[in-house]
């Protein structure tokens, strides 16, 4: 990247004793994941080229507890919730964005019984106002006839009942969206959810990524489409595995627009 | 003498529904051995969804063709059983055919002509319900949680429709009178020639035959449904009236964690302070569930309520991929659990003696329980708003909490991020690094 991206930090924004119109939940896998951070770097220049006035919370930022509570460990999750909704309570936030749908979910659904209360979006509705609103224009046509498929991550789709703002934004590009057999509301789980992301699947006889994987390619698709750090993993790791990965990309909304 | 049929009759519907009314409160009774739940919340959506998903089976028609047939058999049936109402005033003050006498004529041909069309077609339904799960094999039928009674249950019930069906037409193929009328007889004027042979007396011995075996049959079916997968004609109601209404991502965040977490987390309080009064004799949380009794009222409807239909486990990410889990099998395994230990509770004069089993090990095993993606997708495809989900979730807090059982691999995750605040071994103060690589 040619400009040095803009990152403000909450802490440098109180010292200024102001407030930024929205708050980047950058996740743990945003952070420190080397694919995601492509995703959460693309998200970034997206809001630095539509002027967004943003801040992260930095190293004060924690894992939102997610994982933890899927994998059955109340104690940990409420640990952790407490711990962050202390820090985005002293900060004032109100209004929460992040690429990653299990933050979103958790910090949308759980927190708030916690005394949690904030509004938030996924990056894919963030884009979506943001282009709406004439912030955010798409020159270009990179994307013009393109075959893409969108692969439905479960905790933004069938978990929240977001199916259209990733749809929405990708049909902006003027690319051809082309759905794959089960999606939306019937979408199968690219495999990595439940804390699966951390652990060896148990026997069977296919890893579920690769059966998303399969449901992809019969779209005939040069992009792969995601809305999650751990789906795009997942579709990476399939597409690998089927040989595919010369000709299909597996890329995130974020990085399509950045580059539209 | 002359009362002798009136009290045969009586008799019957007493056993009958009295037998049902017993069953219905051993069933009432063993969803009371859940554990409290608030459903207080958004009655107008639950009403809605009522109307709409158990009413109006709305997530059933999304498979055009089993969801249509189905919706023929239950207006059918449920219509078909207006006419129970006349065989009861009939059989109870000895009249015949007494909607005959007190309605319209064309009126009364109306309803019986609508429902011998109705009978036909449940007649057709039934018959293709058959072959697709004897003839045609589909495989949601077939997978290794629908061996034995639950197989034989899919095809028991079939079988009393068609017999019920069989004999309302029978009935209504043999009454001189109400075939003397001809008005109504749509169907049933087609297979009286059947009879022609008959003198009036014999026609009368069938017709009376089929009259009682009809309403035996249905007392009979009444009383199966307790031990079916067919409770969820009645029990779909309720259980969608007390499924969720909040997003499907949404698990519930446990009270009694938060306790413990506020008490921690406050530096203020004094974990050695004597509890406050009456705390004492509070039996300690147990954090997750792994017997039936530990779960929900909810989840425990829900138990019941399963049709057995597998919608759920066809979705189901896992059991595609080979992987043990069937949340259709988490739900039978619940009901029968459940089942065992109501029964345990009649045998022990209404307390439940420990029988050194639970639902967690002798039912639902731990590779079942880790395989689980928390999709939803299982959620999404059930027809009548049963959440197997939580069940799994409920089971692995129990795993994770109290028996420190998770995978080795997850428990690596849990500490790095107790640690670092990250599932992976970074250090928190390189969070921010992203931004200058
Ligand atoms: S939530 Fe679990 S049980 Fe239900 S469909 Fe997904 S993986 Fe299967
Ligand atoms: S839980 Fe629902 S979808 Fe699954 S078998 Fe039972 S009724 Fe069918």
């Amino acid at each position: 990247m040619s400009e040095e991206p803009k990152v403000p930090t909450m802490a440098e924004y109180m010292a200024e004793g102001k407030q930024p119109e929205i708050l980047f939940w950058v996740g743990s896998a945003g952070s420190y994941d080397d694919r995601a951070k492509k995703i959460t770097k693309a998200f970034v220049k997206i809001l630095n080229k539509a002027n967004v006035d943003f801040a992260v919370l930095g190293t004060e930022e924690s894992n939102t507890g997610d994982v933890a509570k899927r994998a059955g460990n109340e104690f940990l999750f409420q640990m952790q919730a407490v711990m962050n909704i202390e820090v985005l309570n002293a900060y004032e936030v109100k209004r929460i964005v992040t690429c990653d749908p299990h933050s979103f979910n958790c910090i949308k659904n759980e927190y708030p019984g916690l005394g949690g209360h904030y509004e938030v979006i996924h990056h894919t509705q963030f884009i979506e106002q943001l282009i709406a609103s004439g912030r955010l224009t798409l020159d270009g046509d990179v994307y013009k006839g393109k075959r893409i498929t969108f692969h439905d991550p479960c905790y933004l789709g069938r978990a929240n009942s977001v199916y259209d703002a990733p749809r929405d934004v990708l049909k902006k590009t003027n690319a051809t969206l082309i759905e794959m057999k089960r999606h939306k509301g019937t979408a199968l789980c690219c495999g990595a959810g439940g804390a699966q992301m951390f652990k060896d699947a148990e026997p069977g006889n296919k890893e579920i990524n690769i059966l998303r994987t399969e449901d992809a390619l019969e779209t005939k698709p040069e992009i792969i489409a995601t809305g999650c750090p751990y789906c795009n993993t997942m579709m990476t790791d399939g597409v690998k595995f089927k040989e595919k990965e010369a000709e299909i990309k597996v890329m995130d909304i974020a990085e399509l627009i950045a580059n539209a | 003498m002359e009362y002798l049929p009136n009290i045969i009759f009586a008799v019957i519907l007493i056993l009958g529904i009295g037998y049902f009314a017993r069953n219905v409160q051993k069933l009432i009774r063993n969803i009371k051995l859940g554990q409290d739940v608030d459903v207080s919340e958004n009655k107008s959506q639950r009403w809605k969804n009522t109307i709409n998903i158990a009413l109006g089976q709305s997530k059933l028609v999304k498979r055009p063709v089993s969801g249509f047939l189905h919706v023929i058999v239950y207006v059918g049936f449920i219509i078909i059983n207006i006419e129970v109402l006349e065989i009861i005033i009939d059989g109870l003050f000895g009249t015949h055919r007494i909607g005959q006498e007190l309605l319209p004529a064309a009126l009364y041909g109306f309803l019986i002509g609508t429902f011998e069309v109705l009978a036909v077609l449940v007649l057709v339904s039934v018959t293709v319900f058959w072959i697709r799960r004897n003839v045609i094999k589909i495989k949601r039928f077939l997978s290794s949680e629908m061996k034995g009674w639950p197989k034989s249950d899919g095809n028991i019930i079939l079988y009393f429709e068609v017999v019920l069906m069989g004999l309302f037409l029978i009935m209504n193929a043999t009454d001189t009178v109400f075939q003397g009328a001809n008005s109504g007889n749509v169907i049933s004027q087609f297979i009286a020639p059947l009879f022609n042979g008959f003198s009036i007396e014999a026609l009368h011995t069938v017709e009376r035959i089929a009259w009682w075996l009809h309403i035996v049959g249905i007392l009979t079916f009444l009383n199966y449904l307790y031990f079916s997968k067919h409770l969820h004609i009645l029990l779909a109601f309720p259980n969608v009236y007390y499924g969720s209404v909040s997003p499907k991502g949404k698990f519930n965040n446990l009270d009694a964690v938060t306790a413990e977490v506020k008490l921690m987390m406050d530096p203020n309080a004094d974990p050695f302070a004597a509890p406050p009064e009456g705390a004492e004799d509070e039996v300690p949380a147990k954090f997750g569930a792994s017997d039936v009794m530990d779960l929900t009222k909810v989840q425990l409807l829900n138990a019941y309520t399963c049709t057995e239909c597998g919608r759920c486990t066809s979705e189901c990410p896992a059991n595609l991929t080979g992987k043990k889990l069937s949340p259709r099998k988490i739900m039978m395994d619940t009901r029968d659990r459940l089942e065992e230990v109501g029964k345990n509770i009649d045998a022990n004069k209404g307390e439940f003696k420990d029988d050194g089993k639970q639902l967690l090990g002798d039912y639902i095993t731990n590779e079942e329980l880790w395989a689980c993606t928390t999709c939803n997708a299982c959620v999404e495809a059930c027809p009548v708003s049963i959440n197997p989900l939580s069940i799994i979730m409920d089971m692995r807090r129990y795993l994770v909490m109290e028996q420190s059982a998770a995978p080795t691999e997850l428990n690596t995750m849990m500490t790095n991020i107790e640690n670092n605040g990250a599932p992976w071994p970074y250090n928190q103060m390189d969070r921010l690094n992203w931004k200058d690589e």
